[in-house]
């Protein structure tokens, strides 16, 4: 399939020469990639790279593109240009929310888009939301969920039309938690931006700071020692752990089965402990640094590791079969919030929403890159698309996660020491997959001629997952909008940035 | 049996909630490093080590004078331990962090070593809300740490219910805040909003070195730097996020819930 592909082939956790990627008059390039798509590609980044700093400057557009079943990605962009240009969202949905990106961060106008509002534009003290989408008839109503929500959750807003109990149409409207993150990489890598990385979506630290270390390391053609890549493996998957159990324990909660929720809400402290055996802090904070890390594993840790993680596995199992025996929970699971396979495709779903969809798609397994070119985990797949998918896919995750750790545990390689990353490569693109626990955390860096970030971008696996829960909720009761979006547990901040 | 089977299993389990704080704290993990201590008196004559790898410039250091610390800025990564060649910044293991004045938490002038906890509500203050606290969160700009670490506070682990504090839906419903993240632009209005809809008398923590002081994303201009730019602020808890401990450390000083004294201030 990649074979024939107009565009530069690239590894992931790699990099390449900026002049060197083809370029296209932009109608001709967002032909182009609209075709690939259509031959099975998937759209990772759609992005503008703006030529220089002065508002105005011609802007490119950069296609990153994977080709999952050929285990490669691919790279292409457009001529500089100003103004307006044809949109790709008019053929392909998976453009919807770069494309309308693309124009509040650069300025360019994608035509012909059907519902072009800002993304995470702020007026004054707030988003730039107005108008929303409206339903218009007698027994048509409205109601309005957040920013600030009933739990201790981020703020969001959700604009339902509804006739009686159904949703007719529901808009998610962000960027409340925008923070200006990519704006800042500008000119970087400064002294904030690995802590910045690991606060871009905080519940996704080891994800997002691998991603980065990822993309350095491919700047400075040095690779990470092996040890490193072991223990950055590892608490990748602890981090899918505390999050996946903490999930079912939530959505246990919301359907009022409390045996589950309280002891998965207990047991994903467990693996965030385990987290913190490793480095101290609970979310990962530091483990992950270019060019190596700072804590290590020995022998003895890890002992403790294995036998903690042992434990918490074997009660983890135990309270997750409570929910799959009770035909209570069942029942509120099964046909709710479904999305098909092929809308899944069509919105470029990813994570465990994609496959529980049935789309076999992980980046650990279509594009390895540190320790899982050495070690995999099989890849989890459930058919259905309902909240009961989302929940199943999710307690799958665990055990093939937990088998993973428990493996590579005790198979770790030698111990070497972390090497001072060279500077980043000028005039490069890098670009870094990593199959983060909510699923494709994608980073691309493009260095300007003094090696300094000129264009840094973020699209955290939520970026395509948002418009998935709109979907879900189509048709569904308004009552059940708590379970849906808990089967989908999307980052807020990771979405603005 | 289903039933049986949840009911047996519960049942051996006993009660899972911590002693804490009848018994001792749990124990951090051996990483964690606790609070920052910084004997100033140590730093060698212009010495400046620690100064550039600080990723919030929370250390800064006047000609003349010793360095100064800000443990809101703070994100706890001991990249200043590691460089400091006398020893004069120190880990101590401590959870304790939390403040009720923003200057407390910069440490290095003399007298000034450590944290001066916070000291309890009073009066009135403290007959209203130290037996029952109802708390509305508002996350501004948080990444999901902080907002997870106050929530375990809820599980049955920690069960922050049996302290009487509990986080509601309605600010209406709320004696106060708990405010994480930098408040960005965007949150700006929602939590002024937040603010004036609950009934005074209230309070404000603030939870987080964003929250505190703008964290990573201090100085950016799409954000303030912290909680404080927008509602007054009554208690700090530090940490990036703050272990849970932390968290319920400050929540049980402020509503001198703790035996042990408050640490008096020096001045």
């Amino acid at each position: 399939m990649s074979a024939a592909t107009p565009f530069s082939l690239l590894a992931n956790a790699s990099s390449m020469s900026w002049a060197e990627v083809p370029e296209w008059p932009v109608a001709e390039f967002v032909r182009i990639t609209s075709a690939e798509l259509d031959r099975g590609a998937r759209l990772c980044a759609w992005f503008g790279a703006p030529e220089g700093e002065v508002a105005g400057t011609p802007v490119r557009i950069v296609a990153v593109l994977a080709y999952d079943a050929d285990n490669t990605l691919a790279v292409g962009r457009s001529a500089p240009f100003n103004g307006a240009y044809p949109a790709l969202t008019v053929t392909q949905l998976q453009a919807h929310l770069f494309e309308r990106e693309l124009l509040e961060q650069c300025g360019v106008t994608p035509e012909g888009h059907p519902w072009l509002k800002p993304v995470r534009r702020t007026t004054v003290d707030a988003p730039a939301n107005d108008p929303f989408f409206r339903v218009e008839g007698g027994e048509v109503h409205e109601v309005a969920v957040g920013p600030v929500h009933a739990g201790v959750i981020e703020p969001g807003h959700f604009r339902f039309q509804c006739a009686g109990e159904e949703v007719l149409h529901l808009e998610i409207a962000l960027g409340y938690q925008h923070r200006g993150v990519e704006r800042a990489l500008r000119g970087g890598p400064h002294r904030a931006t690995r802590s910045q990385m690991e606060t871009v979506a905080g519940d996704t630290t080891i994800a997002h700071a691998t991603a980065y270390a990822s993309v350095l390391e491919a700047l400075t053609d040095g690779e990470a020692p092996l040890r490193a890549q072991w223990l950055r493996a590892l608490a990748l998957e602890l981090e899918r752990l505390a999050n996946h159990t903490g999930d079912l324990g939530a959505l246990a909660n919301d359907v009022a089965f409390l045996p589950t929720a309280s002891a998965c809400g207990k047991l994903r402290g467990d693996f965030l402990n385990l987290t913190a055996e490793l480095c101290g802090n609970r979310f990962g904070r530091g483990i992950v640094r270019p060019g190596g890390d700072r804590y290590t594993l020995d022998a003895s840790r890890a002992a403790v590791v294995s036998k903690r993680l042992d434990a918490a596995l074997v009660d983890t199992e135990r309270a997750v079969a409570w929910l799959w025996d009770a035909a209570a929970v069942r029942a509120r699971f099964e046909r709710i919030g479904v999305v098909f396979a092929a809308q899944a495709t069509a919105l470029g779903l990813v994570g465990p929403a994609a496959r529980a969809c049935g789309l076999v798609r992980d980046v650990r397994y279509d594009h390895p890159a540190g320790w899982y070119r050495f070690a995999q985990a099989p890849v989890v797949v459930w058919p259905g698309g309902d909240v009961f998918a989302r929940a199943r896919v999710r307690s799958l995750e665990i055990q093939r996660s937990g088998a993973f750790l428990q493996e590579q545990l005790g198979a770790p390689p030698d111990p070497e020491s972390a090497r001072d990353p060279a500077p980043p490569a000028p005039g490069a693109l890098a670009v870094s997959l990593v199959e983060g626990w909510r699923g494709e955390v994608c980073h691309v860096a493009i260095t300007d001629a003094a090696g300094r970030f000129q264009r840094y971008k973020i699209v955290d696996p939520s970026f395509h997952n948002w418009p998935g829960l709109a979907l879900a909720m189509r048709g569904a009761a308004i009552s059940d909008f708590p379970l849906c979006n808990k089967s989908f547990n999307l980052s807020y901040c990771g979405f603005d940035l | 049996m289903f039933v049986t089977d949840t009911l047996l299993h519960r049942l051996k389990r006993g009660c899972e909630t911590m002693q804490y704080p009848d018994g001792p704290a749990p124990p951090l993990p051996d990483r964690h490093g606790g609070t920052l201590r910084v004997d100033a008196a140590k730093c060698a004559d212009g010495c400046r080590a620690c100064l550039p790898v600080c990723p919030t410039e929370a250390i800064t250091r006047t000609d003349g004078k010793p360095v100064a610390l800000d443990l809101g800025r703070c994100l706890f990564c001991a990249a200043c331990v590691d460089v400091c060649p006398e020893g004069a910044i120190a880990q101590t293991g401590d959870h304790r962090m939390a403040v009720r004045d923003r200057r407390d938490l910069v440490l290095g002038e003399p007298g000034h070593e450590q944290l001066r906890l916070a000291a309890a509500l009073d009066g009135k203050l403290k007959k209203m809300f130290g037996r029952s606290l109802r708390l509305r969160q508002v996350s501004a700009g948080g990444c999901n740490a902080c907002e997870s670490d106050t929530n375990v506070l809820g599980t049955i682990g920690w069960d922050l219910g049996r302290f009487g504090v509990q986080f509601v839906a309605s600010p209406r419903h709320a004696d106060g805040l708990l405010i994480t993240g930098p408040v960005t632009r965007g949150m700006e209005l929602a939590l002024r909003k937040t603010w004036e809809a609950v009934p005074d008398p209230k309070i404000v923590i603030a939870v987080g070195a964003c929250a505190i002081a703008g964290g990573p994303f201090v100085g950016h201009a799409e954000a303030h730097d912290g909680a404080a730019a927008i509602v007054p602020v009554d208690l700090f808890i530090p940490g990036c996020p703050p272990h849970p401990l932390t968290i319920l450390d400050g929540l049980l000083r402020l509503l001198d819930r703790l035996d042990e004294r408050p640490v008096e201030r020096p001045r």
